[in-house]
């Protein structure tokens, strides 16, 4: 066991790790935060094609959600970051027979995370599509809006309203999805903490470190969306 | 005429015809997942690889049975350690709740790879004290310490789980129970858990497929399940249908238990439907 004390290993600078683990936790936020607008985006989109009249349109989105709620997060994320290489380099190589391609771990997760994340979402919105009655699509086109304008202004902010708290849900399981991209070596939270236990051997410390971490993120994501909820409610009072 | 015109009216909409831009879209996102799939087929008939398979199909099979001992192991346990958490949760002496709400709380908010971390690194790091305690056979070995993490983490949702089948029980049906004399266990056990089973096979179910998906996760700390299994042979072949292999198992495995649920649930909730 090395001599320093604990207080030395979580200090602030070239003996310690505090700022190591810092610029984890900081590529942790970044990510869960660049997924959640990809996320949501195409949670949408396949949630409004899940209850479209169109069959066809239906069935493409039931097998997205098949596929990505179906597989481990671990296997998608490994399939991506070793097979996404292979087959872009395939396609590069029909231009450019010398290319070498490389994918970044921060993309390959972000991507994956985008995909499992707008699965569970799109189940969300799904059900928040069938929480508003017809009524309200038949309220909109009765006074000329357009499909497009009745979507905007009448079924989306009440589509929001509706689908926040299950949203809250896939969000705290996002945010504790990026941990597993440390597994393909990006450097986010676990990683640095994983490092610092193996350099240190205080493995304990530190993963207790990183599990105080992701809680403390939850914590603030639960204050955050406590926030915005009453800001949603106090506007639907208005 | 207005039994004809009442069924007239019932009908859905009929279907548009010819190509509105939403069917166009719906048949482009069809072929591609068509294409995707026959690619998917094709790459793995062109790839297809006696050696491998003869090399690795036994590996994946034995990874297969660890990966479901692993989850069948976990869940029973979980299930077992989940009754005193929910005992907790709902009882009304704060201290007790209090913990039994710290317990869920933490196994809820921090990723299960950071627990299992936690158990197989942290805690295997203490190996004198270990060793006097005579624990370190346990802590030494990379499956009971993922078996142990799995419980604790499955014994926090199920707990939830439990807690809230039970409290949707509307109160009156334990103060039937006991207007009829029956005491706490009978009532439970008669009265409170069937209603509750119909409300919480759904979230069990979705608890052990997401243990089945989550239980990939032991491969990181060298456990050889399937995925360990997959990454020990891509390792060695740099053949990508290794993942390819393991993805379709897991998915197959996920959707029989999904069908599974559901078909159960059509079952015990035969006397709900008219």
């Amino acid at each position: 066991m090395p001599a320093e004390s604990i207080w030395t290993l979580l200090s602030w600078g070239p003996d310690g790790w505090s700022d190591d683990i810092a610029s984890g936790v900081l590529v942790t936020i970044v990510l869960a935060l660049a997924t959640l607008p990809i996320g949501l985006t195409i949670g949408f989109f396949v949630a409004f094609a899940k209850q479209h009249e169109e069959p066809s349109l239906r069935l493409a989105a039931n097998i997205y959600t098949t596929v990505f709620r179906g597989l481990p997060e671990l296997v998608t994320l490994f399939l991506f970051f070793f097979g996404m290489p292979l087959l872009l380099q395939y396609i590069v190589r029909l231009f450019n027979p010398n290319a070498t391609i490389d994918v970044n771990s921060f993309i390959a997760g972000m991507i994956v995370l985008s995909l499992i994340f707008s699965s569970y979402a799109s189940e969300v919105f799904l059900s928040a599509f069938r929480a508003i009655p017809k009524g309200q699509y038949e309220g909109g086109y009765a006074i000329g809006l357009s499909k497009w304008q009745t979507m905007r202004l009448i079924i989306l902010p009440q589509l929001i309203r509706i689908a926040f708290p299950g949203l809250e849900n896939c969000w705290l399981s996002l945010l504790k999805d990026t941990s597993l991209v440390s597994v393909v070596n990006l450097a986010e939270t676990l990683r640095q903490s994983g490092v610092a236990a193996r350099v240190t051997k205080h493995a304990f410390l530190f993963y207790s470190v990183a599990a105080l971490i992701f809680l403390a993120l939850a914590i603030l994501s639960s204050i955050a969306t406590g926030h915005i909820l009453r800001h949603l409610g106090r506007r639907a009072v208005r | 005429m207005s039994v004809s015109q009442a069924i007239v009216v019932d009908k859905p909409p009929p279907l548009a015809r010819g190509w509105p831009r939403a069917r166009i879209v719906g048949y482009s996102l069809v072929g591609i997942w068509i294409l995707f799939g026959l690619g998917i087929v094709a790459y793995l008939v062109y790839a297809w690889n006696p050696e491998f398979f003869a090399r690795y199909a036994p590996a994946y099979l034995q990874g297969l049975g660890t990966t479901l001992s692993l989850v069948s192991i976990s869940m029973v346990l979980g299930a077992i350690f989940s009754l005193p958490v929910a005992y907790g949760r709902m009882s009304k002496n704060w201290i007790l709740s209090g913990l039994a709400y710290c317990y869920v709380y933490f196994f809820r908010g921090t990723p299960l790879l950071v627990q299992t971390y936690l158990v197989y690194y942290g805690v295997g790091s203490f190996r004198p004290e270990l060793e006097t305690v005579g624990l370190w056979w346990f802590f030494r070995e990379a499956f009971y310490c993922g078996v142990f993490a799995f419980s604790l983490n499955t014994a926090a949702y199920q707990a939830e789980i439990l807690r809230g089948a039970i409290e949707s029980v509307p109160r009156g049906q334990w103060e039937g129970a006991a207007s009829l004399g029956l005491h706490t266990l009978q009532t439970l056990r008669k009265v409170i858990l069937p209603q509750a089973i119909i409300v919480a096979l759904r979230p069990y179910g979705n608890e052990l497929i997401l243990m089945i998906k989550a239980s990939a996760i032991v491969a990181i700390i060298t456990v050889y399940d399937l995925m360990g299994n997959a990454k020990l042979a891509y390792a060695k072949s740099f053949d990508i249908q290794a993942y390819i292999w393991v993805a379709i198992v897991y998915l197959v495995m996920v959707e029989i238990l999904r069908h599974g649920v559901e078909w159960i649930e059509r079952r015990i909730t035969i006397h709900l439907h008219r």
